[in-house]
């Protein structure tokens, strides 16, 4: 694997040392994440994948400070991941859109920057910049139950982005939506990534979209959790949805498949 | 081919003939159909219009409306024959004019609720227009029945009996609802809900309450009210703060289980989401998890709404100034003045009836996102 030497201007946003998370249950201890060692630079977009189970869900929580750590430490810009929550500085895709059904979209995409005190005005103009952003001009009214699953998933992307963190955390955003969504949404996605150079840390179990995606692709295996490969993905930037199509995504993809089959051939 | 008759009208016409062959009048007043020539033309007018439906069937709901007025001229005249000596002595005559009333009446709303092409205004209008008409239909079966089988007044009023009665004392049906409802009921009714909800919101934030306080509120709210109203006439006197304090205990507890349950009924990405914005306790209280609640407590608060009257009323048998809806009931009732009773118990139907209306309306305007309620329009 050639390992590519990242530009030196590159600095490091998330760095992990010897992570652990176990979670105590009525049958004993569960080894969710062990030694996970693992560096994120600005402009990644990196993309965990591996079996369900094996802790990538729990890692990107454990970024964004919303699991505890029994072990090890998360650094995120130079702070801790808590001290970085409290400063907001990561936006969070969860698998679901969970917008609120009470609130308008213009005010669910804005709930963010209302916690944090923002002005009215300013409030509202973020709002028409990211609704933009992800296509849904015109539909600042609507209640979210009047949007279609895909329509729902791009106002929560909104939502995260319009407090312009440096850091996106997405866990599985398109996984319940249907293929063609999906794959519309991943070129949007990379469409938006590239414009605002953010770093995205993406969680995902398909092996083309985090191939397609990503920068990085850091394959986990199960039981306990932990990183088996990273592997570098360098296509170009301007790429679109045929490059899956060419022998070098082919061969990456490959690649990430053994990684995933290595790592779960123990415990069948 | 054979010719397909409409039912309801057959049924009319059926019946319009079974009255002129039976006696309209038992006992001593032998009055035939023939002593009220008015009567007699309505009776023949409804036999025609059965036989006519029957024949063509019910087209357009112009012809509906037409059955429907033709019904009201019926209802005019069967009133007008109890007042010209029937009363007491009707017998199945009548009785046969009354069910062909019916067949037809009923023809004629169901024409008109099955009617799908209706506009948005036109479906408000019928969804007014036919729960009314049933009601004044029931109203109109309870007079005949009352008056044309002579039922004692203290057994049973008629309506007109009632009506009467409360027209004539509508200031002192106005006193006791201002006494006992305005009063005892509305301040009872805030206090209790305003109370349960805030021991809610602490009772959410210590664990400790909630596992003391819970178990404590419950047996509460499993007091008799029969019991509790003569001690608090005993602590808060005669007046309607008794009856409030009544109210009070019977609101508390349905609020505070709700709104307990409301505020964890939030979901863990939403609580998350939150988290993940570094909001503080009483952001996510108001930002989230307060909305999450509010159709618990609007549940709440229509189950408090009807608890309260009840309450009020129930509590004033137990000592009371001279004024107040359940004084007035245990009063007229001993006096046999039941006309009263009954004129009591309309307004307080009214009254919590548009009491829990007016909670009804608050909470389709304040939970409209709820699944139950959204209206999908792209």
């Amino acid at each position: 694997m050639s390992q590519q030497s990242p530009a030196p201007e590159k600095r490091t946003v998330i760095e992990t040392q010897e992570l652990e998370v176990t979670f105590q249950t009525a049958d004993g201890p569960v080894f969710a994440l062990s030694d996970i060692n693992l560096t994120v630079s600005h402009g990644d977009f990196v993309s965990f994948i591996g079996p369900s189970g094996c802790g990538k869900t729990t890692l990107l929580r454990a970024i964004a400070d919303l699991e505890p750590l029994s072990s090890g430490s998360i650094s995120v810009n130079g702070a801790t991941a808590h001290e970085s929550r409290m400063a907001r500085a990561y936006g969070y895709v969860f698998q679901a859109p969970a917008l609120y059904p009470w609130r308008t979209i213009e005010k669910n995409v804005t709930l963010p920057l209302e916690i944090m005190g923002m002005g009215k005005d300013e409030r509202a103009e973020r709002s028409t910049k990211y609704l933009e952003l992800v296509n849904l001009a015109g539909f600042e009214n609507k209640y979210p139950w009047q949007l279609s699953g895909g329509m729902q998933q791009r106002a929560s992307l909104a939502r995260a982005l319009c407090v312009d963190p440096e850091l996106l955390l997405m866990d599985e955003p398109f996984g319940a939506l249907d293929e063609i969504v999906r794959d519309h949404l991943n070129e949007q996605l990379l469409r938006i990534w590239r414009r605002t150079e953010k770093t995205i840390v993406f969680v995902t179990h398909s092996i083309p979209e985090a191939v397609f995606l990503s920068t990085k692709v850091v394959v986990m295996s199960p039981r306990p959790g932990r990183i088996i490969d990273v592997i570098d993905c360098d296509f170009p930037a301007d790429r679109s949805l045929d490059i899956r199509e060419t022998p070098e995504f082919l061969e990456v993809a490959h690649r990430v498949r053994e990684g995933l089959r290595a790592g779960h051939s123990y415990d069948d | 081919m054979s010719r397909q008759f409409d039912n309801f009208a057959l049924v009319a016409l059926g019946f319009v003939v079974l009255a002129l062959l039976l006696p309209l009048t038992a006992g001593d007043s032998q009055l035939g159909w023939m002593d009220h020539p008015a009567a007699f033309s309505v009776l023949l007018l409804v036999g025609g219009v059965s036989l006519y439906t029957a024949w063509k069937g019910v087209h357009g709901t112009g012809v509906a409306l037409l059955i429907v007025g033709l019904v009201f001229i019926g209802v005019l005249s069967a009133i007008g024959l109890m007042n010209d000596g029937l009363a007491g002595t009707a017998s199945w005559g009548f009785w046969a004019y009354i069910f062909s009333l019916w067949a037809l009446i009923w023809r004629g709303i169901a024409h008109i609720s099955n009617t799908s092409t209706l506009h948005k205004g036109q479906r408000v209008a019928t969804s007014i227009f036919i729960p009314a008409l049933f009601g004044l239909w029931l109203l109109f079966l309870w007079e005949m029945l009352c008056v044309g089988f002579g039922v004692p007044g203290v057994l049973l009023p008629p309506p007109s009996a009632i009506f009467l009665q409360l027209i004539s004392s509508l200031d002192i049906l106005y006193a006791d609802f201002v006494q006992t409802f305005m009063k005892s009921v509305l301040s009872g009714f805030i206090m209790g809900c305003g109370s349960g909800f805030i021991v809610a919101i602490l009772v959410d934030r210590s664990p400790f309450l909630k596992r003391g306080l819970l178990p404590l509120g419950n047996m509460v709210s499993a007091l008799p009210i029969v019991g509790i109203a003569p001690i608090m006439v005993m602590w808060f006197g005669f007046d309607w703060q008794s009856k409030a304090a009544v109210v009070v205990i019977m609101t508390f507890f349905p609020m505070l289980v709700n709104t307990v349950a409301g505020l964890s009924a939030a979901g863990k990405l939403e609580l998350e989401l939150m988290r993940s914005y570094g909001a503080g306790y009483w952001q996510t209280l108001f930002k989230l998890r307060l909305h999450s609640a509010m159709p618990f407590i609007f549940n709440a608060l229509k189950i408090n709404s009807t608890l309260a009257l009840i309450g009020a009323i129930v509590a004033e048998f137990f000592g009371t100034p001279i004024v107040g809806m359940g004084f007035r009931i245990s009063t007229e009732v001993g006096r046999m003045n039941v006309d009263m009773v009954w004129a009591e118990i309309f307004i307080a139907a009214l009254a919590g009836s548009t009491f829990y209306g007016v909670m009804a309306l608050l909470e389709r305007a304040v939970t409209f996102w709820h699944p139950s309620y959204r209206v999908k329009h792209r």
